[in-house]
């Protein structure tokens, strides 16, 4: 500050104000990567929790179907899973012991699924019974968290899940390698279990789908219509301005909100089945359906008026003008519109719990009507359990959910970019 | 049929009838003119053939069930009068299962009640297939009906167009008043099961209670007891935890906004603003992920940790408590719900301020002021009004918010100013009264609801005034 014009106490008042510029700057970029940071910290932690979930291990066991130990009169009552831990239990070469202690430790080891898969092959062909067969099978979930070096031999005993003997069989059976490491397709085939290791999120996406189906097939043409019609047809008065303000209030009304109004309205008063795909999508469309005609209004207001006097001034009829010339112009933005909303609807949880989405419910729901899980509900299920082997599902169902809304987002903004006009 | 099917049948009946409405008025047409393309003529005979039927058969889809239960319900065997409001709600339900041939109830019925229950089961399929049958006559009725009156005014100079416009018209306005029906829907079945939980617990006590303990098993004959209804601790906690998120959120989004919109140069904005997006589309169940498993044990390491420190020293009491912090917490509560609404302050302040007139800032610029002073001074008074509106709006999102606070903060009701202790919020216990066991017509689940209109009228309010000012500044500068 040599500005021979300048007064010294000009000059130090520049300083300071300079300096105030300065620190106002950096609150604003501080701001910024406050913000970044969060999304940063939240994404690493859901990535370094969740990756794990798609990398699992099975042991390969042959399992001896002894005619001796098989009731025939009765399939379902044998215990198979008995079986295949002392199969287990030979192929580390140890003895059980009389109180059958080693075969239930054993047994902990290997998923149930195994009892299952024995059970439907003799029920398939009963001639089995009696030869050796060879199954691949997850192995427990515990198993898993070990083999994971999420649970540790370091650990005191007493505050691990497995005991010490299990986990030098553990070793044992990588060593002699029962055990392989794969990735974890069941986790995409499979639905929801109380057994981790058998719990997945194909069902939660199917009821998803299904529900915003059905969300999308309500909200998508009544929300349009109800914009051209606000838009283009209805007489500019007290009406339109009524249902405006209250369009606009209905965006910003609480989610659980509309929970509370499917329950009362489409279960109590309409009988409407709790749980369903069905009454969730009729939830999640009511929801979305102020968002849908806020976005389409504002895109039909971007089509310039030229437009529409050139088809009235060609003979066309007010309808015909909409329908043919303004709509198609504005469809970019409605369907960014759509989709964001559509994706704000995939994520939603608090009016699911409400409807009675937190049942739990395994396999595919096989109608609209019957009950069915989602993928934000089953995070929520998940997140709660308390082993903690869901934990690490939990963050990788929410990094299968993060991967819906990444793809809708991504379409929403190469909509936008591609094809909406700038006029 | 199933209802379904028939409506696909009608379409196809429908797009029969406008092939022949076209055909035919093609064939009357010859030598003169028509009034519309004949497209629309056909258009007009299908509408007045298939529209009304495709009312009666969507009216019997959505109110089939209802009538069907309510017809099997109204005079119960002696068996199902005798057994208890709950029993007998499990016993239809199972009823209608076995007529749909799903899977029932675990309950275990005795012979008897099994004897009537398979009656009953004959009884509700019998009734499904009437209601069905009956809607499907009808609809047919409609159908012929409707063909058969319009079929001989299909002329030439019939004005088709025009009708199905007007058509078309009605559709539209339909539409738009579904989002009315929405509200009028809101409004009426919060107040119908509000009305019922206040008729057993009086609005006064509800609202200015000071005990909040619905867990309490109530029998039936009892009236619900005094103080066990009391809200005032729940809207403590919720106003506890939205002040900690705004606490967060508002300096940090308003400077998000300020520094993007006055600061940023195109190309910042254009990476800074997609990744503030994608900040805002995460959903909430995710957020309250976060805040149960990273947030909530980090925060409460932290305080651990200074506790651990100041015990035994001159500050012995304050590190015993800190050092007994729990993760369910008010504060990870706010924290995080805070993070979820950076963005939403931040794009709603955003256009607020750049819909202050640049002349303003041209001016301010002129008089030699630094960017940071013209913020200050000019544009933020411009803004002030429109951006408390868009914290007003932030603020009615704190309240409704529900899975942040139903994953992250804890069950217990108090009265606290502490953000370390935990508290429970009106949403939260919203869904710990729905979730759990269904007896329809407890005091317990019906609170629910009178939280449910508590929080409807104050967000709704709260909606209103934001609405208002942000559109009022909006026009002035407009």
């Amino acid at each position: 500050m040599t500005d021979p014009h300048l007064s010294p106490a000009a000059a130090s008042r520049l300083k300071a104000r300079h300096a105030a510029e300065r620190r106002f700057r950096l609150y604003g970029q501080l701001a910024i990567l406050v913000a970044l940071g969060f999304l940063a910290v939240l994404l690493a932690r859901v990535v370094h929790q969740g990756y794990s979930t798609f990398w699992t291990h099975s042991v390969t066991l042959s399992v001896y179907l002894d005619p001796a130990r098989i009731d025939r009169s009765d399939l379902e009552g044998n215990n198979f899973d008995y079986l295949a831990a002392g199969d287990l239990l030979k192929r580390l070469e140890v003895n059980d012991d009389a109180l059958g202690l080693a075969s239930g430790e054993a047994m902990d080891l290997v998923s149930r699924d195994i009892g299952f898969a024995l059970l439907d092959r003799i029920k398939a062909d009963p001639r089995v019974i009696g030869t050796t067969l060879t199954l691949t099978v997850p192995v427990k979930a515990n198993a898993d968290l070990y083999y994971k070096g999420q649970i540790r031999r370091e650990t005191p005993a007493e505050d691990r899940k497995l005991s010490n003997r299990q986990i030098d069989w553990l070793d044992q059976m990588k060593r002699e390698g029962l055990v392989k490491g794969h990735f974890n397709s069941g986790f995409f085939t499979r639905s929801d279990s109380t057994e981790p290791e058998q719990a997945g999120v194909l069902g939660a996406v199917v009821g998803s789908a299904l529900m915003l189906l059905v969300a999308a097939l309500i909200a998508v043409p009544t929300g349009v219509l109800a914009a051209v019609w606000l838009e283009e047809f209805a007489p500019k008065g007290r009406l339109s301005s009524f249902i405006e303000v209250n369009i606009n209030n209905l965006a910003a009304v609480p989610s659980i909100v509309y929970g509370l109004l499917g329950l009362v309205l489409f279960i109590n008063w309409l009988g409407f089945p709790r749980s369903a795909p069905l009454t969730g999508g009729m939830v999640l469309a009511l929801m979305s359906l102020p968002t849908i005609i806020i976005a389409t209004r504002a895109s039909l207001k971007s089509v310039p008026p030229s437009i529409r006097e050139a088809a009235l001034g060609m003979g066309a009829s007010r309808t015909q003008t909409v329908f043919h010339h303004v709509l198609p112009q504005a469809m970019p933005g409605v369907m960014t519109g759509v989709i964001l909303a559509l994706a704000h609807a995939l994520g939603e949880t608090a009016p699911l719990l409400m409807i009675g989405m937190v049942a739990f419910t395994p396999g595919l729901p096989e109608t609209l009507q019957s009950a069915a899980s989602v993928l934000p509900v089953q995070i929520f299920i998940w997140e709660n359990a308390a082993e903690a082997a869901f934990h690490e599902r939990t963050a990788g169902a929410i990094m299968v959910l993060l991967a819906f809304m990444i793809v809708m987002n991504t379409a929403a903004v190469i909509l936008r970019s591609r094809f909406e006009k700038r006029w | 049929m199933p209802t379904p099917l028939a409506i696909a049948a009608l379409l196809v009946v429908s797009l029969a009838v406008y092939a022949l409405g076209r055909r035919r008025v093609g064939r009357l047409s010859e030598g003169q003119s028509l009034h519309s393309l004949p497209g629309y003529y056909g258009l007009w005979i299908a509408l007045w053939t298939g529209a009304p039927a495709a009312l009666v058969l969507l009216l019997l889809m959505a109110g089939g069930p209802r009538l069907e239960s309510a017809l099997l319900t109204a005079n119960p065997p002696a068996v199902v009068a005798a057994m208890p409001s709950e029993t007998a709600q499990a016993f239809w339900s199972d009823a209608k299962a076995l007529a749909d041939g799903q899977s029932t109830t675990r309950i275990a019925w005795s012979p008897d009640e099994r004897k009537v229950l398979k009656e009953k089961a004959a009884e509700a399929a019998a009734l499904e297939s009437r209601i069905q049958l009956g809607g499907q006559a009808a609809a047919l009725v409609l159908v012929l009906a409707g063909f058969l009156l319009a079929w001989p005014r299909l002329a030439p100079q019939l004005r088709a167009r025009n009708r199905v416009e007007g058509w078309i018209g009605v559709l539209l306005a339909l539409c738009s008043a579904a989002a009315v029906l929405t509200t009028i829907g809101i409004i009426a079945s919060l107040l119908y099961e509000s009305l019922r939980f206040f008729h057993s617990v009086p609005p006064l006590d509800f609202l200015f209670g000071l005990d909040w303990q619905p867990q309490i098993a109530m029998r039936e004959d009892q009236v619900a007891a005094k103080g066990a209804f009391g809200a005032v601790p729940l809207f403590v906690g919720t106003f506890l935890v939205m002040i900690i998120a705004m606490c967060v959120a508002a300096p940090v989004g308003l400077f998000c906004a300020i520094y993007l919109s006055e600061y940023a140069g195109p190309r910042t904005r254009s990476v800074i603003k997609p990744m503030l997006e994608i900040l805002a589309g995460v959903p909430t169940v995710v957020y309250g992920f976060f805040a149960a498993l990273t947030v909530g044990p980090a925060l409460r390491g932290f305080f651990n940790y200074i506790g651990s420190w100041l015990v035994q020293g001159p500050f012995d009491p304050l590190g015993q408590y800190l050092m007994a912090v729990q993760n369910e917490m008010a504060l990870t509560a706010g924290v995080v719900m805070g993070i979820m609404l950076i963005p939403y302050i931040s794009s709603l302040s955003d256009d607020i301020i750049n819909a202050v007139p640049q002349s303003l800032r041209d001016g301010s610029y002129a008089m030699g002021a630094t960017r940071s002073e013209t913020v200050k001074r000019v544009i933020l008074p411009a803004a002030l009004p429109g951006v408390m509106g868009a914290m007003l709006l932030a603020v009615s999102r704190a309240i409704g918010e529900t899975m942040i606070v139903t994953m992250a903060s804890g069950a217990q009701a108090r009265i606290t100013a502490n953000p370390l202790d935990s508290v429970s919020t009106v949403t939260f216990q919203m869904v710990q009264l729905l979730t759990g066991d269904q007896e329809f017509d407890s005091p317990k689940t019906l609170a629910a609801f009178g939280l449910g209109l508590t929080l409807f009228l104050v967000t709704l309010t709260l909606n209103v005034i934001a609405l208002q000012v942000v559109q009022r500044y909006r026009q002035a500068y407009d």
